[in-house]
């Protein structure tokens, strides 16, 4: 495939058999691909196959089922690290989302290396699994919590940030790109900075990861955080990645099956990277189908990914500005923004504009985008938010404005613009 | 088949829309015997509700907030029904607005009792909007407690 060709939405969408259902009596227009995406006959495919052909514990047996199965689980391991550019295998950690991997590393590495007096960074544009549990972390250690806040323009503060990263930080952790806001945060500078001061990195990818290309090594972060779901992957699985210096001394916290090496009935000493942190049978299936995913989206080129979403992005935000009553929150401008749209009405709540679009088959969300802080900050409780994926098309972002148009009219015969 | 937003009429009837453009009773009270907080989690809508009683009897009743217009209507048309009520009387109130809510046959008395609440039968269309009428409702149960513990 031509690197640099424009994405073949229309070929695309022919493989998302969801696209093609009505909803209300009108054909499904899905616009809130930053909750989750959807998935391709490639990976519901891959899901079948393996439950069919060779479903089957993996790391144990002997067996060719078991074979099998071992080694779709650990290829696929393999895609993920290929996909980020990890060092190796063993710095990817299957998790069960995000949030899983975010609070991994809050009760492991976090929890033997910040203490009373220490500080923990983050922003101002985190969703609340990159919050809370640094927040509990900083209870539980006396240690403090200091937010880079959003600039009038919807960027990350990089003057406050160099103030706030200080000898005394321990770590940074900061969202790639904002769920709400769309801003794609410079997590590069983010991770120098706290280097020079000896701390750690750590990025939650959960939004870019699946829209843009990602290369772990190049931003020199020390973690990074993503689920598969947001990425044409099944739910029920993430990835925690770790540079492998790190992950090799940071001690354990789940205790079981798959983790050890040995254990008598007094001990036990732990397993190798990465085992040494999936306990139990791990989510096997998932993970395979994590890699079809990944397989997808490499075949089309994640600076091709990137390009359509920038476009759709312009697009949307050109016929918005021709919208009554709604004020956009985050940047107004492309550049270093993903395809993540949330606005306000002034007069109506993002539910009954939610509830008004449903009826003309179009999926927004609408609410505090798990990021009640940041909604606050902008003097409201609640916003509408358009995000968009590969299969989306600009004649969608016209099927939303003229919902939107059509809501309008609606609340306000209702008298209640 | 296309549809339009005309079936949203039956959610958004004419005496909500009234109630969401203009609350009722929604002056703070000086000295409430109860007072609670109500934030539905999954959309950070919110509810402040305040009761002053009079001896049993539920003498007046404060409702502010956030949030969108069933949320916000349903906890002012609530307001209504409530005052001279007393904790039991409201409570009956609640069971029978939950049932009206999860599309329970409510009988013509019942209907009546509820007033113009009977109004926001149309959410029954609309499940994902239900948590939205019952925010006040679970409120006033929470701030009823706090008078009069639930026998
Ligand atoms: C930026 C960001 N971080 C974290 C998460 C949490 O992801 P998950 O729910 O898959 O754990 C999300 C998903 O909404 C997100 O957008």
């Amino acid at each position: 495939m031509a690197s640099g060709a424009p994405l073949d939405v229309q070929r695309i969408r022919a493989d998302f058999p969801i696209l093609s259902r009505q909803v209300n009596g009108h054909t499904l227009t899905y616009l809130d691909n930053a909750a989750t995406s959807q998935k391709p006959t490639q990976v519901i495919q891959s899901l079948v196959d393996y439950y069919e052909r060779y479903n089957s514990n993996v790391h144990r047996g002997v067996h060719t089922l078991s074979i099998e199965a071992t080694e779709a689980y650990e290829d696929a391991r393999g895609k993920v690290q290929r996909f980020i550019n990890a060092p190796s295998p063993e710095s990817i950690i299957w998790t069960r989302n995000t949030s899983e991997s975010l609070n991994l590393v809050a009760y492991t590495w976090a929890e033997a290396n910040v203490g009373a007096g220490d500080e923990i960074v983050t922003t101002a544009m985190e969703h609340h699994s990159d919050i809370v549990p640094w927040q509990q972390l900083a209870y539980r250690k006396g240690a403090t919590l200091k937010i880079i806040r959003e600039t009038e323009t919807g960027r990350l503060d990089m003057e406050q940030a160099a103030e706030f990263i200080t000898e005394r930080t321990k770590i940074v952790a900061a969202t790639h790109m904002s769920n709400v806001l769309g801003t794609v945060n410079d997590v590069k500078a983010l991770a120098d900075a706290v280097h020079r001061v000896g701390g750690v990195m750590l990025v939650d990818g959960a939004q870019s990861v699946p829209h843009m290309p990602v290369d772990v090594q190049a931003l020199d972060c020390d973690f990074m955080a993503f689920s598969a779901h947001k990425m044409l992957g099944p739910t029920g699985i993430g990835v925690l990645y770790g540079k492998p210096e790190i992950l090799e001394v940071m001690p354990p916290w789940m205790f079981g099956g798959d983790m050890i090496l040995e254990v008598t009935f007094e001990d036990a000493s732990w397993n190798d990277l990465p085992y040494r942190f999936e306990a139990g049978t791990p989510n096997i299936a998932d993970a395979i189908a994590t890699g079809a995913a990944v397989d997808y989206l490499a075949e089309l080129g994640m600076d091709r990914v990137w390009a359509h979403e920038q476009q759709i992005t312009a697009y949307a935000l050109d016929k918005f500005k021709d919208l009554n009553g709604i004020t956009l929150l985050g940047p107004r401008e492309v550049e270093d923004k993903g395809a993540v749209i949330s606005f306000s009405h002034d007069s109506v709540h993002s539910h009954d504009l939610g509830t008004a679009l449903d009826q003309l088959g179009i999926a927004i969300r609408t609410g505090h985008h798990c990021a009640m802080p940041l909604v606050r900050s902008h003097g409201i409780i609640s916003a509408a938010r358009a995000s968009f994926y590969i299969y989306n098309t600009e004649a969608e972002v016209d099927i939303l404005v003229d919902g939107l148009n059509e809501a309008e009219e609606y609340f306000s015969k209702a008298g209640i613009l | 088949m296309q549809s339009g937003l005309g079936d949203l009429d039956e959610l958004y009837q004419e005496v909500l829309l009234d109630h969401y453009r203009n609350p009722r009773n929604t002056d703070r009270l000086e000295e409430p015997a109860s007072e609670v907080d109500a934030v539905n989690p999954f959309c950070g809508d919110e509810i402040h509700m305040q009761l002053g009683m009079d001896g049993e009897r539920v003498a007046k009743i404060s409702v502010s907030g956030q949030g969108c217009s069933i949320s916000q209507a349903t906890g002012s048309l609530l307001t209504e029904i409530v005052e001279g009520k007393t904790p039991d009387e409201a409570r009956a109130l609640r069971e029978l607005f939950r049932g009206l809510m999860m599309g329970e046959d409510l009988t013509d008395d019942q209907l009546d009792e509820l007033e113009d609440s009977v109004a926001l039968q149309g959410v029954r269309r609309f499940p994902v909007r239900i948590k939205c009428a019952l925010l006040s409702w679970s409120a006033l149960s929470d701030a009823l407690d706090k008078v009069a513990p639930a026998g």
